[in-house]
């Protein structure tokens, strides 16, 4: 989902610059600078031990930064205390008081701001409704399913009208169909409301469908901050093209603005890459087969090994002599070729990412 | 005792025209040893309980029970059983904090969970005379302090020291229990130390913490050998008159007095370990 | 002060090491370092409090007729005290006490518990409930219902070892605990139907298949056993027979500053401690021997 362009955006502004963390001898955050626009919703994408959940928790407070500042609104928290950041967080997991009902969960900060009862139950029942869970309002959260938890933290989060809302991972714990209905409720709420959000996880499937811009980050950097299809089609460096989506690596010569694979020519997405011998990166949806019944063998001619049923599409691999290939086509196209047809292939030409040929291949 | 008196008789019957339930037998020697030397013993303690001098049946032992000394002994185990189990619930929480609040993995924590294993056992006439030896009046190394032989205050001190251990060992699981999320939350939400434990984690911990407070109570009303080997002259407690009644040659009002005294305190630590295995369950409850 | 070296390295490795990177605490560092200082204070005096009277007991053991002198006479004591009857015999006695206690107790409770589990199922709660009946029923309330028992026991053998039969059931429940926790973790259905359809006859499935899978569980309990024969004397004292403490009991009412009562504690503390070891030693060998 994207914003519309002309929508009034509430919110603030959330700014990090220079924000570093480590962990003994590990650089969890490495001089980070990001921003985060009024109303607007960055995914932080990476595996394992990028730093994205050390970033989240920096900003709500529950770590110290080492160096670096964090504003909000223009406002300098970075030496305030976590609980006087007024920013609502979303856990992994296990977050709701076991003790308390579902309704006590909600409107337990605004308990802590001391508001009266009346007034706290009235904007849980509403918090509740926004999540549509008003009707498990008396039970406890162990008698609530995992989704249905994650639905209330978030109504608790958002109960006390913080100027942040901050994502740790919400979907990881979850079930695959209940994650798509969740995440996408996530984001319509977060555009209904119309707050800042930073948005953690590790699956890309998740960053690119909800956000206004994915920050992909690695070794407590961030390699690229765009839009979801900038940074799909237009990834800034090999990390981040392997990352999001999959990749096929081909060797291509560049010449002036475009490198040539294997025979076609395509554009680059970088038009100053030096020219000389690279590793292009193609994805597969960029790849067509069709039957080839000449017998002729080219650069581009190869035999089908293997195929991967994924539903709607199919993901088929290419020998072509010297190389394997992927290629995803409609599943209907692909069953027309099955194991052992010969196939010519055709590379769209979208721009193409190239990176120098030693690094390629000590990438993960 | 009915289950006793069939299995000391021998190998249940087969029911004829059924195959007999041969797996049954397996439990025969099992329930035969505890039949006779736990179940009638507890049995012969409450029949007896109501027993007259004479044979015939009388409550006189019991209405006995609420005389003078046993009185004052009956109060007096309640006396150090209250401050010992509160006084070593409080400390021993606070010393299962220390140790929950640390690296899991660390050597303090498997040090003081091994040595509070080892303190919570270690009672008996060993303890009387570890403080003997550290403050007694006449040979204490450390200090000499008559203050310990004052009841109850005294010894509810020495009593503290497996009533700790085993406070420890008992709350530390409920204090792992609480998940780092909760404390995190809270925090989020605008909440401060303080209001934290107010509003999460004290009311997570009170079942536990009420349960193991009752453990300590129901421990210190059986613990016999340490008091009788600190000061044995006068009958303090209830588990000291029981063994006057038992020992003593003097002659009691009623014969069977001991075992009045003992179907009393099978009442109370009943009624205290029913109260803490509920509370455990209720704090259960939420973990998952 | 070498003892606290490693408290504080352990203390100095929460702060700052890979545990510490492990570990989002959820708590910044002021706040963190307010909680070491409390939990430095607190394991200071608990640890104090806790070794201050057993330090006492050891340093008292070895002090000689006139005080600041030092002397073993109160460990060889623990042999020659004359008494009457002579400590060592008491000694003897529990040991043997100890030994037959927790013999009968295994073999009472751990075919009984694998043939529950493979056979009767549902009376599994029955025992759990008699074996943890004892924590409710304590020894000075059973002692008053095991006399009339005795008396007839007397009549066929006046020996103190006669005490085993109580001793068992007073070991019950944290033996029970032990096994049940042992045997619980090894799949005795799966094993026992493996066993039998190779074969083997019940006898062969419990003491050769699941038993040997247990080891570790039974040590445990033996040593649970051994420890509470060590250290009983409720029972012993009431029913007027005579072992270690109550032998050391009755010293202590004669002569309340005898060395010997400190050095046999001390010894008896430190065999207890050495069986623990031993055990814990065995335990990870028997662990790294399995795949």
């Amino acid at each position: 989902m994207t914003v519309e362009p002309d929508r009034t955006r509430t919110g603030v502004e959330v700014q990090m610059q220079g924000l570093s963390r480590s962990y003994g001898t590990v650089r969890a955050l490495d001089n980070l600078d990001l921003t985060v626009q009024a109303g607007e919703l960055i995914a932080l994408l990476g595996p394992s031990g990028c730093g994205k959940t050390t970033t989240l928790r920096l900003v709500a407070g529950l770590e110290d930064a080492e160096s670096g500042t964090i504003s909000v609104g223009g406002r300098d928290i970075t030496r305030l205390p976590a609980n006087k950041r007024d920013m609502g967080m979303v856990f992994q997991a296990y977050s709701l008081f076991p003790h308390m009902t579902v309704q006590q969960n909600v409107a337990f900060g605004l308990r802590l701001r001391g508001m009266g009862t009346a007034a706290r139950n009235k904007r849980a029942v509403e918090m509740l409704e926004l999540v549509e869970l008003a009707t498990q309002a008396d039970r406890y959260p162990h008698q609530i399913s995992g989704g249905q938890q994650q639905r209330v933290a978030l109504a608790r989060a958002l109960a006390i009208e913080p100027q942040v809302l901050l994502l740790d991972e919400p979907l990881s714990a979850l079930d695959a169909k209940v994650r798509a209905q969740l995440r996408d409720q996530i984001r319509r709420i977060q555009l209904e409301v119309g707050i800042t959000t930073l948005f953690v996880t590790h699956d890309q499937e998740e960053a690119l469908a909800i956000a206004d811009r994915v920050g992909v980050m690695r070794a407590g950097r961030l390699e690229q901050l765009a839009s979801p299809t900038e940074v799909y089609s237009r990834p800034a460096s090999a990390f981040v093209a392997e990352f999001v989506g999959l990749s096929n690596k081909l060797a291509g010569t560049v010449s002036g603005s475009t490198v040539t694979v294997r025979g076609q020519e395509l554009p680059l997405v970088d038009t100053s890459t030096p020219a000389g011998s690279v590793t292009a990166l193609v994805r597969p949806e960029a790849v067509t087969l069709a039957s080839d019944s000449t017998g002729d063998s080219g650069p581009l001619s190869g035999t089908v090994i293997a195929t991967t049923f994924l539903g709607a599409t199919s993901r088929i691999t290419v020998d072509l002599g010297d190389t394997t290939i992927l290629a995803q086509l409609g599943t209907s196209e692909a069953t027309e070729l099955p194991a052992g047809s010969r196939v010519t292939l055709t590379i769209r030409p979208d721009p193409v990412l190239v990176s120098a040929v030693e690094t390629a291949a000590s990438e993960e | 005792m009915t289950a006793a008196a069939s299995t000391k008789t021998g190998a249940r019957p087969a029911r004829a025209g059924r195959r007999p339930p041969v797996a049954w037998v397996g439990t025969v020697p099992f329930l035969a040893y505890t039949g006779v030397f736990l179940l009638l013993p507890t049995g012969i303690v409450i029949w007896n309980a109501f027993k007259g001098n004479t044979g015939g049946w009388t409550f006189a032992n019991i209405t006995g029970l609420n005389t003078g000394l046993v009185r004052s002994a009956f109060v007096g185990s309640l006396e150090l059983c209250v401050i010992s189990s509160v006084v070593g619930a409080i400390l021993g929480a606070i010393l299962a904090y220390a140790v929950a609040s640390g690296d899991p993995d660390g050597l303090i924590r498997r040090l003081y969970i091994a040595a509070s294993g080892v303190l919570a056992q270690f009672g008996g006439v060993t303890l009387a005379f570890a403080f003997l030896a550290a403050i007694g009046p006449t040979s204490g190394i450390l200090f000499h302090a008559s203050w310990f032989y004052d009841f109850p205050w005294g010894i509810a001190v020495i009593y503290c020291y497996f009533q700790i251990p085993l406070m420890t060992l008992v709350f530390l699981p409920a204090i792992d229990g609480l998940r780092i999320q909760w404390r995190e939350a809270a925090e989020n939400l605008g909440g401060s130390t303080w209001q934290y434990w107010r509003h999460v984690g004290a009311p997570l911990l009170a079942p536990a913490f009420l349960g193991a407070t009752l453990l300590l109570f129901a421990n210190a009303l059986s613990a016999f050998a340490t008091i009788e080997a600190w000061e044995d002259q006068i009958s303090y407690v209830v588990p000291q008159s029981i063994s006057t009644s038992l020992i003593s040659e003097v002659g009691l009002a009623n014969v069977h007095e001991g075992d009045a005294l003992a179907a009393g305190m099978i009442v109370m630590v009943v009624i205290v370990m029913s109260g803490y295995f509920l509370l455990q369950r209720r704090a259960a409850r939420w973990q998952r | 002060m070498a003892a606290l070296n490693q408290p504080l390295a352990d203390l100095a490795a929460d702060l700052t090491g890979p545990a510490a990177a492990r570990r989002p605490s959820g708590l910044r560092a002021s706040q963190r370092r307010r909680l070491n200082a409390f939990r430095y204070v607190a394991f200071i005096v608990f640890g104090l409090f806790f070794l201050l009277p057993l330090f006492a007991m050891v340093r008292f053991s070895f002090e000689g007729a006139k005080p600041g002198t030092w002397s073993v006479a109160a460990w060889t004591q623990i042999v020659s005290y004359p008494g009457p009857p002579p400590l060592l015999s008491s000694i003897e006695i529990t040991l043997e006490l100890a030994a037959i206690s927790s013999a009968v107790m295994l073999l009472l409770v751990v075919p009984t518990m694998i043939w529950i589990r493979l056979r009767v199922q549902w009376f599994s709660k029955v025992m759990e409930f008699i074996c943890l009946l004892p924590l409710t029923i304590p020894a000075i309330v059973l002692v008053v219902g095991l006399a009339p028992i005795y008396n007839k026991i007397e009549r066929y053998n006046v020996s103190a070892l006669m005490l085993f039969w109580a001793y068992v059931i007073l070991a019950l429940p944290y033996a029970y605990r032990a096994l049940a926790a042992g045997l619980a973790a090894v799949d005795a259905k799966t094993l026992s139907e493996a066993a039998r359809g190779l074969g083997a006859r019940w006898p062969t499935v419990m003491f050769r298949v699941i038993v040997p899978n247990m080891w570790q569980a039974i040590l445990n309990s033996l040593l649970l056993t051994v420890a509470l024969v060590l250290g009983e004397f409720t029972v012993a004292y009431l029913l007027s027979y005579v072992n270690l403490q109550t032998n050391l009991f009755e010293i202590s009412r004669s002569s309340e500053n005898a060395g010997v009562l400190f050095s046999a504690s001390a010894a008896t503390l430190l065999f207890a401690f050495a069986l623990l070891l031993i055990l814990s030693y065995v335990g990870r060998r028997l662990r790294r021997g399995r795949p």
